[in-house]
């Protein structure tokens, strides 16, 4: 990548602050500015920035020295807070209206991505049980009502779609009506895109507002987008008076300073993240790991909800057990890789791991395929052959491939790769039978 | 129709004065001497046109430089300074505006929600206003109904498309669109895409695959690449342009929503950092509203 993350940046910072034993006047300023530039790199806001820089000098000359850290440690435990608040504090959660009927009305510029939430946000409340009713205020976009209608058709979510009206209003009313009569309990708005010095469409946006009278309006805004971020976010709030934000194509590498700015200015929630292409990839937002994840610290806390929810322990339990009686075999090398492999993309996770690596991560690929390629492989073996792979010749390697789909050579590699992997484990495990008898699956 | 489209620039750019040029102004006026404070507020402006801090910073050594080199002290002359520098950045004397040559292909590349679509609606208007004849391939073959969307354009334009179902090989509709040029003697195809963004190695491996299949024909066609860059869009948009440019090797950036209130000064640093000029801009929805574009009228509508 051409330039590093704001975490890169500030860790850099920290690494001059760390080992100081004492901190000066002088140390707090140099942190400062440095902090003032990751930010204004990362597209935080200028305004935003001053702002929040002067909160960070005025704690840190302040007397909240914790004992149990160092000073280095207090400057960034002083950053990680009021990034934290900043991004809202507490994660935020939509409530749905105790009046039965919940109504959503997603706004924002041309390209945030609103269509794509809307469908996000259906697949995520139907999820909770919802009867979900999506409908298509977008009459200006060429295909913008086929695009919600293909959305609809793939969650199995219905549309409401008057292609003959013009008015956006009307269908907003209309769609009202129609979700009250079949018994819909959650409605989402999709509204056209629209800069917001547009008067015309932005009392428009008003006008539908007040004849729907939602729960939520809830700004799309595009995590790339720049200094701009605050005068869309400020305009659209003042116009429509905003209840929430949904912070879209956070997947990109952008540093997201748009969300500092954003949550700064408005004072309102960031409810979800758009992580994806998927219309699964939507995520409720964490202030305090995305101020982690700023950081540098590594957004831990996902990780290991990722690692909860997605592996077995029992299995690693028992792979540990197996590994110490060293009856490792080419099944349980297989069950790993499929447990890796429902983790999620390989490099998503080693993202999320704490400390300063990312830099070297950059230059590796993970090749996703190759844990199906293994897969297959070891699917291609008999089951005396997975439990004693001395038996595999020449012949039986060839069969292999020709069953797996694979060359010879990619067979040879898995095994030469299977007796490495439990050589070293073997090794680990002895090293930790001394200490704690356990070892970790599957982070070693 | 010139004159019309740079009307509607100028008044899409006074919000962008008010922040720009207004504030120099105002910064130059109640400034007598050119020191620490007046740079630092200076950079303060430049940054807030997303301007970046690299360039930023170059263009404040620069105009500090300028300024006690030639001893300028007089209002007006500190203003034409930061201007002399900012063009000397974008190095406009050496821009040399791209012309189509036919046959051509276009290929269109960017993040999601940019604006691609509707540029090549618009591009595909301007050259047949020219009087030339176009074909559109609906590459994005991802998005819902976004090939319906360029279907639209295309019947309102009044041009051919080749087109595949949503969830085809999108290399597989270039490879079509090419040969179903050539065989008809289009004079410019223009490929959309599909957004994606540049750190998603295999939708980049995708692209590649495309551009590969258009280098293919590079023996019949002219070929020209564009990155259409949201005018609101950060910082990013650096990386953008890097990754795009490695994959395949831009020819020239879109500038979209230039309507707003956004600077699109990122393109400053675009230029500056990777030699990739902006081409087109493109000021609002109508089908008309794309130009072609110089640095040079950047600056000079900057300023006015």
């Amino acid at each position: 990548m051409v330039f590093e993350g704001l975490s890169e940046k500030l860790q850099d910072t920290f690494k001059k602050l760390r080992g100081k034993g004492k901190l000066t006047e002088k140390d707090i300023k140099e942190a400062t500015r440095e902090i003032k530039l990751a930010l204004l790199e990362a597209d935080v806001n200028f305004k935003v920035v001053k702002k929040f820089v002067n909160s960070i000098n005025e704690r840190a000359m302040g007397s909240e020295v914790l004992k149990s850290l160092t000073p280095g440690q207090q400057v960034i435990k002083i950053v990680n807070d009021e990034l934290t608040q900043l991004l809202g504090g507490e994660p935020f959660k939509l409530k749905y209206s105790p009046k039965g009927m919940t109504s959503i009305m997603l706004v924002g510029l041309q390209g945030a991505g609103k269509t794509t939430t809307a469908g996000k946000l259906a697949a995520y409340m139907k999820k909770d049980g919802k009867k979900v009713l999506l409908v298509a205020c977008d009459v200006y976009r060429p295909a913008a009502i086929k695009q919600l209608q293909v959305i609809g058709k793939q969650l199995e979510t219905h549309v409401y779609a008057d292609e003959s009206a013009k008015d956006p209003v009307k269908i907003a009313a209309d769609a009202l009506k129609y979700a009250r009569e079949y018994l819909f309990d959650t409605v989402i708005f999709d509204t056209a895109g629209r800069l917001q010095i547009d008067e015309k469409l932005m009392d428009e946006l008003v006008d539908i507002k007040k004849t729907v009278e939602p729960d939520h309006v809830v700004l799309n805004i595009d995590s790339m987008t720049g200094q701009e971020a605050v005068n869309v976010a400020e305009t659209f709030n003042e116009k429509i008076d905003i209840t929430g934000v949904i912070l879209t194509k956070l997947d990109g590498d952008t540093r997201g300073g748009a969300a500092l700015s954003v949550a700064s200015v408005t004072g309102k929630p960031i409810l979800f993240a758009g992580m994806g292409e998927k219309l699964t990839d939507l995520e409720v937002f964490y202030p305090d790991r995305m101020a982690s994840r700023i950081l540098g610290m590594g957004d831990v806390l996902s990780l290991i909800e990722k690692a909860q929810t997605d592996f077995d322990e029992e299995k690693a339990i028992e792979l540990q057990e197996k590994i110490r009686k060293q009856t490792f075999t080419l099944e349980d090398f297989k069950n790993q890789l499929i447990q890796m492999k429902s983790m999620g993309s390989f490099k998503d996770i080693l993202n999320m791991m704490p400390g300063g690596n990312k830099k070297a991560l950059k230059g590796l690929d993970f090749d996703e395929k190759e844990f199906s390629r293994s897969e297959a492989i070891i699917n291609s073996m008999t089951p005396e052959e997975r439990i004693n792979p001395g038996i595999i010749n020449a012949n039986r390697r060839k069969r292999i491939a020709a069953g797996s789909g694979t060359r010879v050579q990619d067979v040879n590699k898995l095994l030469k790769g299977f007796e490495q992997s439990k050589k070293m484990m073997k090794q680990f495990s002895g090293l930790n039978n001394k200490k704690h008898g356990r070892m970790k699956f599957p982070f070693m | 129709m010139a004159a019309n489209f740079f009307e509607k620039l100028k008044n899409s750019l006074v919000k962008t004065k008010k922040n720009f040029s207004g504030k120099i102004d105002q910064l130059i006026n109640y400034s007598g001497v050119y020191d620490e404070e007046f740079f630092e507020e200076l950079e303060e402006i430049l940054i807030l046109a997303d301007i970046g801090y690299e360039s930023t910073n170059k263009i404040i050594e620069r105009t500090r430089d300028l300024i006690s080199k030639e001893n300028i002290t007089e209002k007006a002359m500190v203003k034409s300074a930061i201007k002399t520098v900012i063009k000397e950045i974008l190095e406009v004397e050496n821009v040399e505006n791209k012309n189509i040559d036919t046959p051509a292909v276009i290929l269109i590349v960017g993040v999601n929600g940019v604006g691609k679509t509707t540029s090549i609606a618009k591009l595909a208007k301007m050259f047949k206003d020219e009087g030339k004849s176009v074909m559109l391939a609906a590459g994005d073959t991802f998005r819902a109904a976004a090939v319906e969307q360029l279907e639209i354009w295309a019947e309102r334009v009044d041009v051919p498309i080749i087109k595949n179902a949503q969830g085809a090989d999108p290399s597989s509709v270039i490879f079509d669109a090419l040969h179903a040029a050539r065989a008809k003697g289009v004079d410019i195809l223009i490929c959309d895409t599909a957004g994606r963004l540049h750190n998603k190695d295999n939708l980049m491996k995708e692209l590649s695959k495309m551009n590969k299949i258009i280098n293919g024909q590079s023996d019949y066609f002219n070929i020209y690449r564009y990155l259409v860059l949201d005018a609101t869009s950060g910082t990013n948009a650096l990386n953008q342009a890097a990754t795009f440019n490695e994959v395949t090797n831009l020819d020239g950036i879109i500038l979209t929503k230039l309507d707003g209130s956004a600077k699109g000064g990122i393109v400053i640093p675009i230029k500056n950092q990777y030699r990739i000029p902006v081409e087109y801009v493109g000021v609002g929805e109508g089908m008309d509203d794309l130009q072609k574009f110089s640095p040079e009228d950047f600056v000079e509508i900057l300023f006015e």
